[in-house]
């Protein structure tokens, strides 16, 4: 076994056993440690598709800010006392999981397994467009325009933040 | 070296497991930390696809997915805070003024 097979299997079955734990553990708190788990596991598989500056992003930006803020909610809302939240196990609960099922199923079918022997190997290039340089560049010049219109999506979501979390919002503007 | 297709039936799984999440949880937290999950899942298909095609866009095209992801999150967790402040609770099935 190569080291980018073995790494590559390592990361998967880290990020699908993570996956599965987030999706099932009762304590709000163990699921967002696990999801944390999980993209520090696709950031090692963007490193074995060479995408260096995707892969340190995903690790500063999702397991640092977004899920620090994550964390920072459930232990705002006292969420300990709501582990026995009632989960209802029924007819609804398995159909989800068939739905989810029969989803994978044809997902697998349709992209996975038909693209036949196409694509065994990474482009050549595969090294070189990864780079914060390369990257940086496309960024910069071809789409320069949606990166700067990221700008204003983030003030809205700024401003939309600030005005739902705020206290007696409305109290005060009275 | 490993073939594209692993790499998409890894991310499909994923993304099952985050539809899972989605539909079985009636805690709002982890219904929207699944939600995370399957944008991640689809991130990771658009780095496999560049990688093996050879074609930065579809990097560029994660750096915007992780931008409004950071949006969507702050957004998201600041409507839950104000659920939370006006229900005392984040139970999905307890949050059902929209519903008829």
């Amino acid at each position: 076994m190569t080291p980018e097979s073995f790494f590559f299997y390592l990361l998967s079955v880290l990020a699908l056993v993570s996956a599965v734990l987030m999706i099932t553990r009762r304590s709000p708190v163990v699921s967002v440690l696990y999801l944390i788990l999980n993209f520090f596991s696709l950031a090692g598989l963007y490193l074995t598709l060479n995408a260096q500056f995707i892969a340190v992003i995903q690790i500063i930006v999702y397991a640092g800010a977004i899920m620090v803020l994550f964390l920072f909610v459930v232990m705002l809302l006292r969420l300990g006392d709501e582990t026995q939240l009632v989960e209802t196990i029924g007819s609804r609960k398995l159909v989800g999981i068939g739905l989810s099922i029969a989803l994978l199923v044809e997902i697998v079918y349709i992209i996975g397994f038909r693209s036949g022997d196409k694509h065994l190997a990474q482009a050549e290039n595969a090294a070189a467009i990864g780079t914060v340089e390369s990257i940086g560049t496309e960024m910069f010049t071809r789409f320069l325009f949606p990166f700067e219109v990221t700008s204003i999506i983030l003030l809205a979501a700024i401003v939309g933040a600030v005005v739902l979390a705020k206290r007696d919002f409305n109290e005060r503007t009275k | 070296m490993i073939p594209l297709h692993y790499y998409l039936a890894l991310s499909a799984a994923l993304f099952a497991i985050g539809v899972v999440g989605v539909l079985t949880r009636r805690n709002a937290i982890i219904v929207f930390m699944s939600i995370e999950l399957m944008l991640n899942s689809v991130n990771l298909t658009l780095i496999a696809f560049s990688a093996y095609l050879g074609n930065s866009v579809g990097q560029i095209l994660v750096f915007f997915v992780m931008t409004v992801a950071a949006a969507e999150a702050a957004v998201g967790l600041a409507i839950i805070i104000a659920l939370y402040r006006n229900k005392q609770t984040v139970n999905i099935d307890e949050i059902n003024i929209l519903k008829w």
